[in-house]
């Protein structure tokens, strides 16, 4: 028996040496953060650790808040995050010798929706933010029937949540929100309340055939009164900046990364990565965002087209 | 040799008794002095009796917690007006009508009841009652007090029944012989004599099952919807102490008044479970000098 396990740990620790030799450099990162980001990030650290062998990149969610907060405390080297850091995360993350940085790596739109047959067919942003602040308690405010607005939110762990006051409501939420425990918990609510709406990610509610998810409506939106409304599901209006209700996806690292680290945040920039954002539901980084990438990761668009 | 064995054997015991009581004052501790710093920025008048609690606001934080307190009785007491008759009606058939293996068979299957894991208890709610009782009451969305209130009530039977039966099979036969001398039948024993008798017992098998509900979790915060406003009725969504705590204190930034507040957050429901298990020791201990 004693022969046995020595045999055993002595194979195990040979192993690790072979292992060790075939990829001598294996870097490992950590990813963690937005659990509407995990998916594609998931996607994209698969698609670059095939092509690069000395990466071992393990992601996690978690909520955009519990990324941030291992960022503090140099738990992890990359964090997802759905909303932008707080000052008062900024100030503690520099009390810690950590200086977060941001770069964007994907758009998100947030649809909509609501019963598919309430008769309401588009609403302005300010509607959308006035109906949250409770101000339009009635679905008549805004041309519809007459009923009361049943609210559907997240908890307010979650960017989307903070994402959605900080840029749509300008304000506080009504307090008879619906605190959710996720998206699908929101589009199941839409289904059956026929006097609700919530807010969704874009790449939840449309099929990979383009087509709107069966049992709810997704209303188009305009960026103000006399403007057209137009549907998120079009990439068209997302690209062009028509479509108001969309955040950015920021990776924040520690200074400037380099190294393995930097290589895979420049993948997920790339045609290649792009497409995986694109496939996954997501929108590619817009214009604005492009220039912050080029000053954080230190590389220029116009020719990084190779990778 | 065999009194060391004995005086160590005495002390290990000691210890792990002791270790229990350190627990629990560590814990309160914990809870007090964390959260006796959110009033450093937050008056107790503001804490207690506002209801809009909102710490991570787009303007001002605010930081009551009455609509919270309140969601947190609603539920309780709800569930407690469901399980409460079912309890009650199961303990009496078990201890006074069912009959040998059928109710070995049948208190077993109780106590399984308790095994069930809060956070099943709690998907059912989101697929199974909330939808039926949107159904039933014609309500926009499941997800209210009423449905933590049922759910609650099942997850509070186990200790309802096993507690309430203990009491009513430990009233003395002689107080049924003498009624069933008097002429009356079973049924009129049983209400008029036995539970009587058992009050104590039974009043304390409900308050040890609300603490069970009052401090439930996980099902709260996924089938009730968690609005933070007062709620008016069981048809709203309400949000409880412990549903709050648990979805924000994964989040919040440390050492911050937010951060504090949950802390007192804790205390409070501390205090109200603890003063809810002292009641039933107090009511349960009369009952035994009774009986």
């Amino acid at each position: 028996m004693k022969h046995i396990l020595f045999l055993l740990a002595a194979m195990t620790i040979l192993c690790y040496a072979s292992c060790d030799r075939a990829h001598p450099n294996v870097e490992n990162v950590i990813i963690k953060g937005s659990d509407t980001e995990v998916n594609l990030a998931l996607a994209l650290a698969e698609h670059y650790m095939e092509k690069d062998e000395d990466i071992s990149i393990a992601v996690t969610g978690g909520g955009s808040g519990a990324g941030i907060a291992a960022l503090i405390n140099g738990k992890t080297g990359l964090a997802n995050s759905s909303r932008s850091m707080r000052t008062e995360e900024i100030r503690l993350a520099n009390t810690r010798n950590v200086q977060p940085m941001a770069s964007v790596f994907a758009m998100d739109g947030l649809a909509i929706i609501v019963h598919p047959d309430l008769p309401v067919s588009a609403l302005t942003v300010q509607q959308v933010g006035a109906i949250y602040r409770g101000e339009i308690e009635n679905w008549r405010g805004v041309g519809g029937p007459d009923m009361p607005i049943s609210l559907y939110g997240r908890q307010s762990n979650s960017g989307t949540f903070v994402y959605f006051r900080d840029s749509v409501l300008r304000g506080e939420y009504a307090r008879n929100l619906k605190q959710m425990n996720g998206t699908a918990q929101m589009v199941e609510g839409m289904k059956t309340d026929r006097a609700g709406i919530a807010y969704v990610g874009v790449g939840y509610v449309v099929q990979k055939d383009g087509q709107t998810m069966p049992g709810i409506k997704i209303l188009p939106i305009s960026a103000g009164e006399g403007l057209p409304a137009v549907a998120p599901t079009d990439l068209a209006n997302i690209i062009d900046g028509s479509y108001p209700i969309v955040r950015p996806l920021f990776q924040y690292t520690n200074g400037r990364p380099n190294g393995k680290l930097r290589d895979f945040m420049l993948f997920c920039l790339s045609e290649v990565g792009q497409q995986i954002v694109t496939e996954s539901g997501y929108y590619p980084v817009s214009k604005r965002y492009q220039a912050q990438n080029e000053q954080v990761l230190n590389f220029s668009y116009a020719d990084a087209t190779s990778y | 040799m065999r009194h060391l064995i004995d005086l160590l054997a005495r002390r290990v015991f000691f210890l792990s008794a002791a270790l229990s009581v350190l627990i629990l004052l560590g814990i309160f501790g914990m809870l007090f002095f964390n959260g006796i710093r959110t009033f450093a920025e937050v008056s107790p008048g503001q804490f207690f009796f506002n209801s809009h609690w909102n710490p991570s606001a787009y303007g001002e934080p605010s930081y009551g917690i009455l609509a919270m307190i309140v969601s947190t009785f609603l539920v309780t007491l709800g569930a407690m007006c469901i399980a409460v008759p079912l309890g009650i009606g199961a303990a009496a058939y078990l201890s006074e009508v069912a009959s040998g293996n059928f109710r070995l068979y049948l208190k077993s299957a109780i106590e399984l009841l308790a095994a069930i894991p809060s956070v099943a208890v709690g998907f059912i709610g989101i697929v199974l009652t909330g939808p039926l009782l949107a159904r039933i009451f014609g309500l926009n969305n499941g997800l209210t007090a009423l449905n933590g209130a049922v759910l609650l009530a099942i997850m509070s039977l186990p200790t309802i029944i096993t507690i309430a039966e203990d009491a009513i099979r430990s009233v003395p036969d002689h107080f049924k012989e003498g009624s069933y001398a008097l002429g009356a039948n079973k049924w009129t024993t049983l209400l008029r004599v036995t539970l009587p008798a058992a009050t104590s017992g039974i009043i304390a098998a409900v308050i040890l099952g609300m603490g069970r509900a009052i401090g439930e979790t996980m099902t709260v915060l996924m089938a009730t919807g968690n609005a933070t406003a007062m709620p008016n009725g069981f048809f709203d969504p309400v949000r409880t102490m412990t549903a709050t705590i648990a979805i924000e204190l994964g989040e919040v930034p440390y050492n911050t008044t937010h951060y504090y507040s949950l802390f007192a957050v804790g205390a409070v429901l501390f205090i109200i479970s603890l003063g809810i298990n002292l009641l039933a020791e107090y009511i349960a201990a009369r009952y035994r000098y009774k009986s």
